[in-house]
């Protein structure tokens, strides 16, 4: 009911406006360090027994103190849940196998992309056909450089530098249109930018690709599935609260503001060349941050790998997670990552008529874009807001709670 | 600033239309010889019959946008529907060409129809982006259906028409009857359209609830079915383009895929929305390609088109036929 009804205007610009103090925050950091000296310094190996151990001891040491309201009448329940959900992300490789580690790592790093995109599609409502070339940047800036012997903390920035100023130069056509025209000079760039990748092949390696090595900072090396997951867990927080940041401070609003009304905007003083300009770079920055990851995920880049497709995946990311929220981000990577292997293990049990139909993957991929856009157009974060408030509000849940006006002229002409 | 840039604009769309031009004159003023001039030539009558069919598949585009204000990413797949529907006829019943064709359009008509009565109606009134991403969404189950059905499947097969083979002779120029086939079809096609929009009942109910929907709804036209009857017209013209390109290129489930992203931009540089726009964008798409094909090292031909669509955006963001509204807040 607390997200319906503004209880405190200061709620806003607050990171998680439900909660959480300062002391809750310190005990958690803390107990954190203290579990990873656990983990790094243990005479025996610690099984998930012990790692549900753990869990435990934080679920009794802070969910007895969170889970009433504080004097304040602040809620501690979302703390308590997220700290809950940092100390799963911080054990998850302890409990689960190889396999499951590396697929949440990719979670992390189609989240950091989607973080990018919601900034740019949710937050300032500039559709972009182009993440693809982001990542593109980002994957060959760090391959490239990591080949000449520099390490995570050289190659990283670069590719978020090298890649935000790509964004600055694709975001320049969107400070003269809009919508479909937009969307169609990004996807212009990205091409341009694919075919470079393909052909200046004495340094990319052409079609071909080139493959990379264990990404390493300051002679620490990266050689383990869990020590990829913890680099992109850290890099996925980093990102997260850089977007929650962004969101609430006077840059979020202009973008809000500008996806909102172009004109209304700048009649309230919003410099639309800036801030356009700034929600590309941002949201580049993060995509090629993101394909940085990717690509010493992966050990090989090519040009193939950064087309079209991509570009349309992350938009079905975003929306489908959500585009109102940076959950969306969250959910949406989760989605993109689970869905193709859900539909594989599926495929095993069907009967083979059916499962060795050639294009299921892809049919059940659009089925579900079309089904979700139909029945759910805030995407699966908008599903977990309306289950929440129907426990919340429990017996007095009314059917046309989030129900949307439908208008008769959605006119974009006239805009 | 932006007088320097409309500026600009029409001293580029003068100089590229002199350069396109100048061709035959420089032949008749001794600097390029007959052989050039022929393979100049040459290298045009293909890109115009390639943009042909661009312009067919923009201009179904252009006509649902027009009308209904939604993107269709799935016309592509209209087409391919379409070229699968004439291969069915033609080859597998052998009902002969001419026969074939018209039940392959009737039948795409009818699945266009179908697809604004069964997916397009109940996102009405949604926002312009979750419409975008449902005809998305529904290219990708069109494709996944059409190689799932026995007997279309994953292949790749060809069309004859009774064009193939042969070459018209006009001088020393040498056209396919097929490229002057896609050509013909194109103008009549056209001019039948003008027709259609300017003098019959129909037509001008599109028109007039494309222009605003409310009043045309307040004047009695059943907008609703309208539009149904609109993404027909507009599946029927898809279905058209995958007629003519099935002979030069081949009947694969990607090929709407990979005509959708040269249609996008032929209708966006002609300016979204506008029906002369989009015949012209994909004339000045399929042009460039030809020629940047031939002239330019390889790698160029894809690249060009979309250095075309970006010079002109930059220049002139509305395209080149495209209205420009004021603004309201």
């Amino acid at each position: 009911m607390r997200f319906i009804f503004k209880t405190d205007y200061s709620q806003d610009i607050r990171l998680f406006p439900f909660g959480g103090t300062a002391r809750f925050w310190l005990g958690l950091g803390l107990y954190a360090l203290i579990v990873a000296g656990l983990a790094h310094a243990s005479p025996i190996p610690l099984g998930p027994g012990h790692w549900l151990g753990i869990a435990a001891v934080y679920a009794v040491l802070f969910g007895a103190v969170l889970l009433r309201q504080n004097a304040n009448g602040e809620g501690g329940h979302a703390a308590f849940w997220y700290g809950l959900l940092g100390v799963a992300a911080l054990t998850a490789p302890f409990i689960l196998d190889l396999y499951f580690t590396s697929q949440i790592t990719f979670v992390y790093v189609y989240g950091i992309a989607g973080v990018g995109l919601i900034l740019l599609l949710g937050m300032c409502g500039q559709i972009s056909l182009g993440h693809a070339a982001f990542m593109a940047c980002g994957a060959y800036t760090a391959g490239l450089l990591q080949a000449q012997g520099f390490d995570l903390l050289v190659t990283l920035p670069a590719a978020i530098i090298l890649s935000a100023a790509l964004g600055v130069v694709i975001g320049l056509p969107a400070l003269r249109m809009t919508g479909i025209y937009l969307a169609f000079a990004t996807y212009a760039f990205a091409f341009i930018v694919e075919e470079i990748l393909a052909r200046w092949d004495n340094v990319t390696g052409g079609n071909m690709g080139f493959v990379l090595s264990d990404p390493s900072i300051l002679g620490y090396t990266f050689d383990s599935e869990a020590k990829m997951y913890y680099l992109a867990l850290v890099l996925f927080v980093l990102t997260l609260l850089a977007g929650l940041n962004i969101r609430r401070s006077s840059t979020g609003r202009a973008f809000m503001a500008i996806r909102d009304s172009e004109t209304a905007a700048e009649a309230m003083g919003v410099n639309l060349a800036v801030y356009k300009t700034t929600a590309f770079a941002i949201s580049a920055g993060m995509a090629g941050l993101a394909g940085a990851i990717y690509a010493h995920l992966l050990f090989f880049i090519s040009p193939e790998g950064f087309t079209i497709l991509l570009s349309i995946n992350l938009l079905v990311l975003a929306v489908i997670g959500g585009l109102a929220s940076m959950h969306g981000a969250v959910f949406g990577a989760a989605f993109i990552v689970v869905l193709p292997q859900a539909i594989s293990l599926t495929k095993d049990s069907l009967p083979p008529v059916v499962g060795q139909l050639p294009g299921l993957e892809a049919g059940i991929f659009g089925l579900i874009i079309i089904l979700f856009v139909i029945f759910e157009p805030m995407g699966i974060h908008g599903r977990w807001m309306k289950i929440k408030t129907y426990f919340q509000l429990f017996p007095l849940y009314k059917k046309g709670t989030f129900k949307r006006q439908k208008s008769y002229m959605v006119s974009e002409r006239n805009r | 600033m932006t007088r320097l840039l409309g500026r600009l604009w029409w001293l580029l769309a003068a100089s590229a239309t002199i350069a396109f031009l100048s061709p035959p004159f420089l032949w008749l003023a001794g600097i390029m010889d007959g052989a050039g001039l022929t393979q100049y030539m040459q290298q045009v009558v293909s890109g115009v019959a390639n943009g042909c069919v661009y312009a067919l598949v923009a201009l179904g585009i252009v006509l649902i946008y027009k009308a209904t204000e939604t993107i269709n990413f799935a016309q592509g797949e209209l087409m391919m529907v379409g070229a699968f529907l004439a291969f069915t006829f033609i080859t597998m019943y052998g009902v002969g060409f001419w026969l074939g064709a018209a039940l392959a359009i009737i039948g795409a008509v009818l699945f266009g129809m179908l697809t604004d009565r069964a997916i397009i109606r109940p996102v009405v009134g949604q926002p312009v982006f979750a419409i975008v991403m449902v005809t998305l969404g529904f290219g990708f189950v069109v494709r996944a259906v059409v190689s799932m059905i026995p007997g279309w499947g994953t292949d790749t097969y060809a069309l004859t028409t009774p064009f193939s083979g042969a070459d018209l002779r006009l001088g020393t120029l040498v056209v396919s009857q097929d490229h002057a086939a896609i050509i013909a079809s194109t103008v009549v096609l056209c001019a039948i359209l003008f027709v259609f929009f300017r003098y019959t009942r129909l037509g001008v109910a599109m028109e007039a609830s494309s222009e605003n929907q409310l009043a045309a709804y307040y004047m009695g036209i059943p907008v609703k079915r309208v539009y149904t009857l609109i993404w027909g017209l507009s599946a029927g013209v898809a279905a058209f383009a995958g007629l003519l390109l099935a002979p030069i290129t081949f009947i694969h489930t990607q090929m709407g895929f990979g005509v959708i992203f040269k249609a996008f931009p032929a209708a966006i540089l002609g300016g979204f929305g506008s029906i002369p726009g989009a015949i012209v964008g994909g004339l000045i798409i399929g042009i460039v390609e030809a020629l940047a094909g031939f002239y330019l090292p390889e790698g160029f031909k894809d690249v060009a088109a979309y250095v075309v669509l970006l010079v002109v955006l930059l220049l002139r963001p509305e395209g080149i036929f495209g209205r420009v509204t004021p603004k309201k807040v």
